[in-house]
């Protein structure tokens, strides 16, 4: 690494850990007295929920959609991220005039619980200790993330959602949202997910996870208190997760077998294949902007998913007597969270006969087709929406446009 | 299970026959669905609450991005999901005669709809037994424009054919009408064989 990049890392870091303990979002507090029931049976007392909103809220609080992000996304959905200055990570689908269109619409995003963006998580200090929590952090799940959401809610006095919408870890959370909380939720759209976290799924994330634990700068989970940072090893998890959200057909299209500034094969070990120096810079850019334990909190949590064991081993039961319109949504080249996964949602809406729209997208893009350029996602989830604000009698926006 | 784009070659009119069958506000599965073009009539006249089923995902995703419920999956073998009763009216529009299993599908649509709508092509009509009987080539219409190799319609009946399967399944007619070349219903009193000689679609209001 180049001394200007090794700087400008540190100062990322050094960004990423003031963002932990003090956001530049809007917070919410809960004391002791407000815990966070969790599902391991253990109680989160005095925790902190970051979140970020967009648009106007109408006077009957009948226009929010919370939008829930992946696993290694944040809050800033449709607003510069203030770790790394770039962009939301969903402005094509979340803005003015988007399919998630916040002159219509108030759009919440929340830092799931666990999380390292200012919601509690392992990275923040332990009342009891005063020291960062690390792995004394209980395991969190999906449900933990949505009951936390739903805390948020009430405290801001949003009792109903328009749509809850979320692609992968995200599109689980709109899962268990629209299973834990029907009335709550008028519409839901879960975008290449499942109700279940697949062997092979949990299989990668194991990886992930032994390379983390695997890099003594990891400490056993103590790396704050020490000023280190498990950077090789999450950054292994990356370059590994990162492999499952691409598609082989992406792969070979973007690289091929070209080579990375050089002629010919070295002989070496270098980053000879433009492949392979484009996975470093992923590994290496994630790093700067995500704490290593809250990614072994996160993946736990996605593996733990499986919402058929919750209800006596029937799915569709998680979903008897729903009023949800849902619309769910898949992509062929998606092999994390393949096609068959969303069918069995379907089928287990179908089951209680549920209001259900479902759409496999055809794309070379892998699992993250989601957050990339899909004209046809876009139309869907606008068409969708537009029919459900009709449904919901949300015709006209404050200005009186429609 | 559908013909692609077969809502062009059929005329708006059954669709508002069949939607006039339809009560208003009552949950409703539009099975072959084609281009949502009877959901989005039955939208704006019946204020029902409608999904559909589609075969061909492009049609799906269409449908799905002008705001209508629908699913890809097929009429053959996806029904059994459904629990029973689920729908007031499951409605099976021009599609039939694409099923590979016309009478398990009938079975299906009276478990999971109180009320049952069939339309579909009536191979009784005499310009196609004239063709027939006449040429000795199958049948190629306005309506049924396919070459019999390339056809997705592979169970025609006639309107006396259906009306026996119903006797089999113990379905009862409530309704039944067969319209002319332009679209126009014909007369209730007309005798059944001169329905069957001269409808070139027939609708079936059935129940169990």
């Amino acid at each position: 690494m180049s001394k200007t990049l090794q700087k400008k890392a540190a100062s990322t870091s050094q960004s990423r850990l003031s963002q932990a303990v003090t956001p530049q979002s809007d917070v919410a507090h809960f004391g002791d007295d407000n815990p966070l029931v969790l599902d391991n049976g253990e109680r989160l007392g005095s925790h902190t929920i970051a979140y970020q909103t967009y648009g106007t809220l109408n006077d009957d609080k009948s226009n929010v959609i919370l939008v829930c992000h992946a696993l290694t996304g944040d809050q800033h959905v449709a607003s510069d991220n203030p770790v790394t200055g770039k962009s939301g990570w969903w402005t094509r689908m979340v803005g003015p005039g988007k399919p998630v269109d916040t002159d219509r619409f108030y759009v919440i995003c929340v830092n799931v619980i666990g999380g390292c963006m200012g919601t509690t998580g392992p990275a923040s200090q332990n009342p009891e200790t005063g020291k960062p929590y690390g792995l004394e952090f209980p395991v969190i799940t999906i449900g933990d993330m949505v009951r936390a959401q739903a805390q948020l809610l009430d405290h801001l006095g949003i009792a109903s959602l328009f749509c809850v919408i979320g692609g992968s870890m995200g599109g689980m959370q709109v899962l268990e949202w629209a299973a834990r909380y029907k009335e709550r939720v008028f519409a839901a759209i879960p975008i290449a997910c499942s109700a279940r976290h697949t062997s092979q799924n949990i299989a990668f994330h194991e990886v992930g996870r032994q390379a983390v634990m695997a890099d003594p700068d990891w400490c056993g989970g103590r790396y704050l208190e020490k000023g280190k940072n498990p950077h090789k090893g999450l950054a292994v998890a990356r370059m590994a997760g990162h492999i499952t959200y691409l598609s082989d057909e992406a792969l070979q299209q973007k690289f091929g077998r070209n080579l990375q500034n050089r002629d010919a094969v070295t002989f070496g070990f270098d980053a000879d294949f433009q492949v392979e120096s484009y996975l470093r810079h992923q590994g290496m850019t994630f790093v700067e902007r995500f704490d290593a334990n809250s990614y072994l909190y996160m993946t736990r949590a996605m593996d733990y998913f499986d919402m058929a064991a919750d209800h006596n081993g029937s799915l569709a039961e998680a979903f008897r007597d729903t009023e949800t319109r849902f619309c769910v949504v898949s992509f062929t080249s998606d092999w994390l969270f393949p096609t068959e996964e969303s069918r069995d949602i379907v089928q287990a809406l179908n089951a209680v006969a549920a209001n259900v729209s479902f759409v496999e997208i055809v794309s070379d893009k892998g699992h993250d087709a989601f957050l990339l350029d899909e004209p046809e996602l876009n139309e869907t989830i606008s068409g969708f929406l537009g029919a459900a604000a009709l449904k919901r009698g949300l015709v006209a926006n404050r200005d009186g446009q429609a | 299970m559908d013909a692609p784009n077969k809502h062009t070659t059929t005329s708006r009119v059954d669709l508002l026959l069949i939607a006039d069958m339809v009560d208003p506000g009552t949950r409703v599965i539009d099975v072959g669905c084609g281009d949502g073009m009877l959901l989005e009539i039955l939208a704006e006249t019946r204020d029902v609450d409608a999904r559909g089923i589609e075969l061909s995902q492009a049609g799906v995703n269409q449908c799905v991005a002008r705001g209508l419920s629908v699913i890809q999956g097929d009429a053959d073998s996806d029904l059994v999901n459904y629990p029973d009763d689920a729908f007031d009216f499951a409605i099976l529009s021009q599609t039939i005669q694409a099923t590979h299993r016309p009478r398990h599908v009938l079975e299906e649509l009276l478990r999971i709809g109180k009320r049952v709508i069939v339309s579909f092509p009536n191979f009784g009509n005499w310009r196609i037994r004239g063709q027939i009987l006449l040429r000795g080539r199958m049948p190629e219409t306005s309506n049924l424009p396919h070459k019999w190799y390339d056809t997705p319609n592979i169970h025609f009946c006639t309107i006396k054919d259906f009306l026996a399967l119903c006797d089999d399944v113990d379905a009862k007619v409530e309704r039944s009408l067969a319209l002319n070349a332009h679209g126009k219903r014909l007369s209730f009193s007309a005798p059944l064989f001169l329905q069957n000689l001269i409808g070139e679609q027939a609708v079936f209001l059935l129940t169990r």
